[in-house]
Order: C-alpha cells, then structure tokens, then sequence
C-alpha cells in the first residue's frame, strides 16, 4: 500500500484501490463460514474514536476488527471529557500514550484526520470527516458494484442527492475516477457544489435522463433538516423531481442497480418498494462493509504491509 | 533581534538611501545625532560616532502598518502593545495603527485615550483606530470627534463589517467633518454563513463550508457607492477578490476620496496552500485563487490598490491547533512582511523597488495624513535599513510576537529588513 493512512480516495493509486477490493472479496468468504474469525490482526489494539454519532459505520468497523481479532476499544465523544473541555490535541495523545495500533475516526470537521496525523504516530482510518471524505464507504460501494457487475472501468454511475453535504458522494467520485467508471451526479441545483465539473463528473437535473443512462443509482439520504430552508422547498417538491419512486422506475424499461448507503429516509428519496426490491443491493452493501473494512484493516495493519510513506 | 538606545552619535555608512518622495536612489552616508537626522553625504568615522555598515543595503523611511491587531486591551495573552511594537521593530515597521477589536473595544474617548497614554513607552508610534459603532454593534455611531481629539485617526468595525447600510452612511457623513477615512471590513455575513475559505475549485475538493469572493465585493460596491452619495471618504482594507477590484478602479476614477489595501499574505498564498489545511491560512477574508492574486498584484501595479497592510492577527497556538472550523480567523504578518512582498512583487513580478517602498511608506503615511518628510535634516529618525537580495527562509525565530500563527514559517523570502531605527533605538534584526 503507497500510504499509509486511509485519509481519502483522492489521489489514492487504483491497484490499492484494487487489492482492498480483492481482499475484501477473501473476507467475505470468511464471513459466509460457520466460524466467522480469522487471527490476522490478534494482538493488534484499534480505538474506535467516533466525535459524530454513528450506527452502522461504527458497528460495521467493530465488527470488522473483531472479525480480524483486533483488541478494540470505542470511544464516542457523547461520553467523553470532550464535554470536559478536553481539546482534540490532547484527546489524540491520550490516545497515543496508551500504545495503540490504529485509530478508526469520524469527525465532524474536514481535514480532522489530516490533523490527527500531526499529533498521533498510529495508522489513522477515516471514517468520514464532516463533508470531506468517507473513503471506506466508498471502497464498500466499489466492492458491491463490483461484485455485481465484474468490473468497475466504463460503468455507468449516478449519484443521486444532496452532493454538497456528501462526504460519500465525493470519496465515491475520486475513487470511481481512479477505476474508470464514468459518474453523473443529480439532485437540487442548491445541492450540487459549485466549480463540481472540476471533479470529472457529469451533471444533469433531470432524474429521468439519469435513470436511462446509469447502470447503477446511488441514492443519497437527504436530511429532513434541510427541508423547508433556504435550499429546498419540501419533501412533496423533492419526490416529484427527484425522488426515486416505484412509478418513476416502472416508465424506464431497463435493468437498474439501486445502492443506498444508509440511513435510509423511506418515502423521501427511496421507496420502500424500491428499496426493497430485487434490483437494490443495499444490504449487499452492508455486508460487504463489514469485509471491506477487514480488507483495508488487514492490509494497512497485517503482516503484508510494510508502510509505505504517507 | 538585538534591541538597543542609539549613541549619541551613528554613522550609517556606504548605504543607498531611497528616498520615495523624490523618487531616488542615491549612495550616501547618513548621520544621526541624539536620535534626529543630522546629515546626509560623505563621511569619515570617527571614534566616538557608532558606525553602520551599510555596504550593499537600502536605508529608507521605516514602514507604516494600517492594519494591525494588537489586541490590547483584553487579549494580552495574544498580543499587547509593547509585543506588537517588537514585531513591528522586526519587520521595519516604525508605525502601526491597531484596529479597535479589543475587549472593551476601543468605541470612546477614554480606551483611545488609554491606547496613545501606553503607546508613548512603546518603541514605535502607534496610532488606534476608533471604533464606527459602540460595542463594535452596528447601532449607534461612536463619538468620533471627541475620539479625534485624543488622538483616534480613522474609524473601523474591523473584524466585523457594518451590516446595516444606514449606519454605513451616516458614518461615511458624519466622517466628512473630519475629512477622516472610515475602514469597513467588507463581508456579506448572509452569504458567507459559516464559511472558513473562499468558494471555488479548492473547496470543492477539501468539503470545507466556503463563500463566493462576492461575499466580498458585493459589500465594496455597497461602500463605494455610498461613497459617492455622501461625499466621504472610504479607504477599503484587505481587498482580496478580483471582483473588488472592478469596483474600486471604476470608482476611483471619478472618486479621489477612495483608497484601498492588500495585505501580504493575499499576495503570497492562493486558495491551494489550504490543501494541508493548515488553520494558519484561515483568514477573513480568505485567501482566494490564483487568478485573483494576480488581480490583485496588477492593481497594486495600475494603482487601483494603494498600499500595503499586514493585518497582522495575533492568535493563540492553542486557537491554531484545534480543528479548522474551531480556528479564529487571521495570521501575524508584521516580521514576514518585506520579505514576502518584495519576492512577490519586485523579485517574481517586476514591480520597480522604489513604488514598493512607497506603498509601505508614503502611501499608507498619506492617507492617514502622516508627516513624511523622514529624510528631513532635524526629524526624529524612523528609518529602515534593508538588504533587498538576500535570499532566506522565515521561522519561527524570526518571530517576536507573543503569537506565532503565521503560514509564512518555512517559506523563502527575498530581501530582508537589517535594522530599524525608531524613537531613539535600533533594532538589529
């Protein structure tokens, strides 16, 4: 592996990119076994060091390591002395002084992994840092899209949703990039971030152009928080022109890869019925989480990797 | 930096003096009797004068600062008076004026009274700008004229803008009694939200909450235009857009009662040195794109900007540590000052040496209505003796201000200030 954090997919090589994937396929073997653990990573000690909440990615990551038989130890800035006045910097040493191996870190703020690096000498994973990145749900998106179509270079990708506030929707845009595939983003023009050509996408407003074109939807949640603000008017106004419905599907006479990374809004931008159905991978997406987290885990914390620079 | 009183007498010998209100550059020694101007020509040495080797060097008026936060009263665990004046010393600066965002801001009479009482044992002049509103609010104009008499020189909300376009006006009016310039820090805060660096390609890239650079010129051409309603006078600070810009040379040329800043540190960075984010680079305004600091390296050339400010912004490390939303906006910039505008501007653009000195002299001295007759036989020496060449990398030892938060640590300058000789004393830097 060239770096030795995973901070991004931005600049990230694709035959990395391509061993986690390869890797992440190994694990899942392992996790379709009666015995699920492998010892690869024992005697390895990983903080799960989470100051946004978190359900799944955090549950996803624990599994993860103890799938790997890491020792793990979570730590969630609800119940820490963050509340205390504590500042990051010291939080990070703390951390360091007690001689772990790695820290898994979601943080509320960009480029707080980055900065971690500066204060801490353990491998730091980010676990998505405020509306940057969240490299390993991008990973566990080209997992799935791989395991489903047999190759990502020349696949056809939508991203649907708010793309401002996304931090998968960019980790999945630079790492997409890197393996070939071809991405148009949809949602609200409020919603898509300005100077986004510059990322080597495509952009279109109209959801149904997007569904003729795509091989695969990955449809973002949107926040309700949004809702009735300055950037969009309703729930009703985004269903009608965005929302991926039933109805919508059903005039588009074509095979279609529905993805979702989750938390759902059921009746906001998916459909139950859709998201339920037999074209949406979504819970595809969920286990391949747990093996491509042990993927990039093992390979950054294993045997094999030696460290490259960073 | 060795701080010391001057002999009685010094001899600054085998320099080049440049000075920027004739507009030359002429080889002559300089001598300095009981701290004033004594003589310019050739001279000898003798024992008991201190003799300046001045071989190779530039001696000029010491520099005047328009921007600067010094932050006392209130933060002295940042800044205060007697640090700032070192910083100052270190960049060759002889004169500063210090924005009024203190703690009690400075909005009557009696801070700015308390601010020239302190000023007068520090090593350098200093000058407060008064507050345009109490509290620095936005609702009730501040008692300029009375703050004029104790010494207040130009008015500013600085760190804030005036929101309220009414109250921009009647500042601007009530300012045309004085003939005094009003200095309004111009951001939309509506359009800025909670953004922490400029909108563009770069944001895109790092997720960082940012605003468009009209978040800037937007409130310019609001301040301009009022300008022209009210007759007053309006000296622009930290123009950082290309669109600003626009505005202030088209205003300018029907407007001679218009000035305008830029600050070193827009000059130097662009919006990719943020790639690291480094919470040193968190300015407000932010620091923009390429194409806008060319923009702006251009208008200081046609003479749409005046002069340069370094909006020097003490702030604590462990401000500057945390993460990049938490960070206060600002950087220091007085010691990093010469050497990075000189590489900019005179090594990497061109710019003639003497209208640089001029924009760190007798420009900003003339809109605050300074005396600039330093060369004068008789005057209070305020020199600065640079080495225009010398090639070097600024750290942290350059620094004298009690804050170091400053992207300028490990980056090469070109040209470097040796001495600065002020109010009796030289500084050997």
């Amino acid at each position: 592996m060239k770096h030795r954090h995973l901070l991004g997919l931005k600049d990230y090589p694709a035959e990395d990119i391509k061993s986690i994937i390869d890797t992440a396929f190994t694990f899942k073997e392992v996790l379709e076994r009666p015995i699920k653990k492998v010892p690869s990573l024992n005697g390895k000690t990983i903080v799960n060091l989470f100051f946004e909440n978190s359900t799944r990615t955090r549950i996803s990551f624990e599994l993860a390591q103890k799938r790997l038989s890491a020792d793990t130890v979570n730590f969630s800035a609800s119940t820490s002395s963050l509340k205390k006045g504590e500042t990051f910097k010291d939080t990070a040493q703390n951390l360091e002084a007690m001689k772990i191996d790695a820290v898994v870190m979601r943080h509320p703020t960009p480029g707080a992994p980055l900065h971690l690096t500066k204060y801490i000498d353990a491998i730091i994973i980010n676990a998505g840092d405020g509306t940057h990145e969240h490299p390993t749900q991008a990973i566990l998106d080209m997992t799935s899209l791989h395991e489903k179509f047999g190759y990502l270079k020349g696949l056809k990708v939508a991203i649907i949703g708010d793309i401002s506030h996304s931090r998968v929707a960019l980790s999945n845009i630079y790492g997409l990039k890197t393996m070939g595939a071809e991405i148009t983003l949809c949602g609200p023009a409020t919603l898509i971030p300005p100077f986004v050509e510059d990322l080597g996408v495509n952009v279109n407003y109209n959801v149904d152009e997007v569904i003729e074109w795509a091989d695969a939807l990955n449809v973002l949640r949107i926040q309700r928080e949004r809702m009735g603000g300055g950037l969009l008017p309703s729930i009703r106004e985004y269903r009608n022109l965005f929302g991926i419905t039933r109805e919508r599907l059903s005039q588009h006479n074509k095979e279609l890869v529905i993805m979702h990374p989750g938390p759902m809004n059921r009746g906001v931008e998916i459909d139950s019925s859709v998201a339920d159905s037999d074209q949406a991978i979504i819970l595809n997406q969920v286990l391949n989480g747990v093996a491509s987290r042990m993927a990039i885990l093992y390979l950054l914390l294993g045997g094999k990797s030696e460290g490259g620079k960073d | 930096m060795d701080f010391s009183k001057l002999k009685k007498q010094v001899i600054l010998k085998g320099g080049k003096i440049l000075d920027p209100i004739e507009n030359t550059i002429k080889k002559s020694d300089l001598v300095l009797e009981d701290g004033k101007i004594k003589a310019l020509g050739k001279f000898n040495s003798n024992k008991s004068a201190h003799l300046i080797d001045c071989k190779g060097l530039i001696i000029t008026h010491g520099f005047c600062d328009l921007h600067a936060h010094f932050r006392e009263p209130g933060r002295e665990d940042k800044e205060t008076l007697e640090s700032g004046s070192m910083a100052a010393l270190a960049g060759g600066f002889t004169r500063v004026c210090v924005m009024p965002n203190t703690n009690p801001p400075i909005d009557s009479p009696e801070v700015i009274r308390y601010i020239v009482d302190r000023s007068e044992e520090c090593p350098i002049y200093i000058h407060p700008i008064g507050a345009i509103t109490k509290g620095q609010e936005g609702n009730e104009l501040t008692e300029m004229g009375t703050m004029l008499s104790e010494g207040a020189v130009a008015f500013s909300d600085d760190g804030l803008p005036v929101t309220n376009s009414a109250m921009m006006r009647n500042a601007l009016e009530y300012g045309t009694m004085f003939d005094i310039p009003i200095i309004n820090h111009a951001e939309d805060l509506c359009l800025k939200q909670d953004a922490v660096m400029h909108e563009g390609k770069v944001s895109t890239h790092l997720g960082l909450p940012s605003s468009p650079d009209l978040t800037e010129s937007n409130m310019v051409h609001r301040d301009l235009s009022l300008t022209d309603l009210t007759g007053g006078r309006l000296h622009v600070p930290h123009v950082s857009s290309s669109k600003s810009l626009d505005h202030i040379r088209i205003a300018k040329r029907k407007n001679d009662k218009v000035t305008a800043e830029v600050t070193p540190h827009h000059l130097f960075f662009t919006d990719n040195d943020l790639q690291k984010f480094d919470t040193n680079l968190k300015v407000a305004p932010p620091i923009r794109t390429t194409s806008d600091q060319k923009a702006l390296i251009k208008a200081l050339k046609d003479g749409t900007l005046d002069c340069i400010a370094t909006d020097h912004a003490p702030h604590t490390i462990e401000e500057k540590e945390g993460t990049f939303d938490l960070a206060p906006f600002g950087m220091i910039g007085l010691e990093s000052c010469f050497g990075a505008v000189n590489k900019v501007l005179v090594k990497e653009n061109n710019l003639d040496q003497l209208d640089l000195i001029q924009m760190l002299t007798t420009r900003p001295r003339k809109i605050m209505g300074f005396n600039d007759n330093l060369l004068d036989i008789g005057v209070n020496a305020e020199l600065t003796i640079i080495d225009p060449n010398e090639e070097w990398i600024f750290s942290r030892a350059d620094i004298q201000s009690k804050s170091y938060n400053s992207p300028f640590i490990g980056q090469n300058m070109y040209g470097r200030v040796k001495y600065t000789i002020c109010k009796g004393h030289i500084s050997v830097i």
